[in-house]
């Protein structure tokens, strides 16, 4: 079997400030891995790299292309980089106000990736955004409203249902439940879950919150000051945890 | 006159701006930047079309220019005497007898033929402008023909009103390759630009951008699959005037007791029209 994403020694600095030093992992497919660390670790900056948004200074991030096999996504084209951002891949942001266009309504956030890959047939493209509203719990009636009449969690949930119209295979998710209450956390946890599991999707999360990748991520990846310090499977990081760090963060979780 | 330039501009200033309308014409639907100049008007009033038409102007021309479709409003009177005054040239109502034709707002009724230069004012050329704000963006989404997000604007039309409600600007793909504004003529124009024999000039001034449609271009109006395309006028009207059922008509309110009319808005399309209607009575 062939790995889903193959990352080798990807670094990015600021200057002489480092985002992220030397980082190393492979996804297969179906499988889902969390990042955790501190604020300011690098988490952030390594998903960007994985999405093409940000350029890494060196290193190679691997794509198994659905055409072409594993192809370097650093140094192909801008054009196929851009085409896989919006048929192979989905991007969830922490902030859903920055993944949707917010003066543009529910039903036409969900259709702009089936139009952007060549979609032209009015009603195909709406019954297949009803068909996605359903999916995350939106109610089709308001399909033409414009997401900011809706809630946090709403928003949320639009933004999963338009990044997984197109069928994409990798997911790359940044603090998903960032800004969100408990109980919408639970139910937007639920429904990715279910997600992820039922369409067999691969995921990158990056979260502060220890119990997301205990929910969603099979393997787990710790980050501190740029390094991956500890990883493994999410249980055995969790229940186990080897690095100082990690045991600090394990231990720094509060117990209701 | 003989100490000024032919045509207002210095040598200079044409040849850049011949420079800029040779690549537009190589590369259909492209918008080519051009240093703009300081034209003797104030921007929105046709700068862009005015440095365009005197890049192309020769003395052997003859020139019309129109405004809204017609010859004989302020900015149509002023351009035509500005181009008679700074380059001698004859000048024209009649659509067939021009040479070149500086337009805003509409392209002339009466077929272009070769030969002919029809020079457009546009006011902004950015297709993509109001859905994307920055510059950088739309140019990389123009090189990578990232055009989906022209069609979102045409969903949330359908999805909010019905039906493509866009009537005028109407955006335009060019030989299969870049969205264009027409700049704004009503979407009824939209069909003369498709196979035009004439050569078709954008010029916007305050934007600084020339783009262009060479001869024979094919320009296809976006749309949807079960939602077509339709070049709309007022419906089941024609022009009170000369009876054209088949122009772009102006609604014209006549008292303020509800009273109105339709004309043709192409003024000398139907002049020509009433005056041979005439011909024919007598």
């Amino acid at each position: 079997m062939t790995p889903l994403l193959r990352v080798e020694g990807l670094s990015k600095s600021y200057g002489t400030h480092p985002g992220c030093r030397d980082v190393n992992f492979t996804l297969w497919p179906g499988e889902v891995m969390g990042i955790v660390g501190e604020s300011g670790s690098g988490k952030s900056t390594l998903l960007n790299c994985l999405a093409g948004h940000l350029a890494p200074d060196t290193g190679k991030v691997i794509f198994d292309t659905r055409e072409r096999g594993p192809r370097d996504t650093v140094t192909m084209r801008e054009s196929e980089r851009r085409w896989l951002a919006r048929t192979d891949w989905a991007f969830v942001h922490q902030n859903p106000r920055d993944g949707l266009r917010m003066a543009v309504s529910a039903g036409g956030n969900v259709g702009e990736r089936l139009m952007a890959v060549g979609a032209r047939h009015y009603g195909d493209i709406r019954a297949q955004a009803e068909d996605w509203l359903g999916r995350v719990e939106i109610d089709a009636g308001r399909m033409d409203e414009r997401p900011r009449a809706f809630s946090g969690g709403m928003q949320q949930r639009l933004q999963i249902a338009r990044n997984l119209v197109t069928g994409p295979r990798l997911i790359f998710m940044d603090e998903p439940t960032g800004g969100l209450d408990v109980s919408v956390q639970a139910r937007l946890l639920d429904l990715l879950r279910g997600l992820v599991r039922r369409l067999g999707l691969s995921a990158v999360i990056v979260t502060h919150d220890l119990a997301v990748v205990r929910l969603l991520a099979d393997r787990l990846m710790v980050m501190k000051d740029g390094h991956v310090v500890e990883e493994g499977l999410t249980d055995q990081v969790l229940d186990d945890p080897q690095h100082p760090y990690t045991q600090l963060l394990v231990s720094s979780v509060l117990q209701v | 006159m003989t100490q000024y330039n032919f045509a207002y501009l210095d040598e200079a200033t044409k040849r850049m701006l011949r420079r800029a309308i040779l690549k537009a014409v190589a590369i259909p639907g492209y918008q080519v930047p051009f240093s703009s100049r300081e034209m003797p008007m104030p921007y929105g009033w046709g700068t862009g079309g005015v440095q365009v038409t005197a890049a192309c102007l020769v003395p052997e021309d003859t020139l019309k220019v129109i405004d809204q479709g017609a010859d004989d409003t302020t900015n149509a009177v002023s351009i035509r005497k500005f181009f008679a005054r700074v380059a001698g040239i004859a000048t024209t109502e009649a659509t067939a007898r021009a040479s070149v034709i500086q337009t805003r707002h509409r392209i002339p009724e009466t077929p272009l033929a070769a030969g002919q230069i029809l020079v457009f004012q546009v006011p902004i050329p950015e297709p993509l402008r109001f859905l994307e704000p920055r510059e950088t963006e739309t140019r990389t989404m123009h090189a990578l023909e990232d055009y989906g997000l022209m069609q979102v604007r045409l969903y949330e039309d359908i999805a909010r009103h019905g039906e493509i409600a866009r009537a005028y600007a109407y955006p335009v793909r060019v030989e299969g390759r870049y969205v264009m504004d027409p700049s704004p003529i009503p979407k009824f124009d939209n069909p003369k630009l498709h196979m035009s024999p004439a050569l078709q000039l954008f010029g916007a001034g305050r934007e600084c951008r020339i783009y262009a449609l060479p001869p024979f271009t094919r320009v296809e109006s976006l749309d949807f699959d079960d939602y077509p395309f339709t070049p709309s006028k007022a419906a089941g009207q024609a022009c009170a005037i000369c009876g054209a059922a088949d122009s772009y008509l102006d609604e014209v309110i006549t008292d303020d007791a509800g009273g109105r009319m339709f004309v043709c808005s192409d003024t000398e399309y139907c002049s020509s029209r009433a005056a041979s209607q005439q011909g024919d009575a007598a």
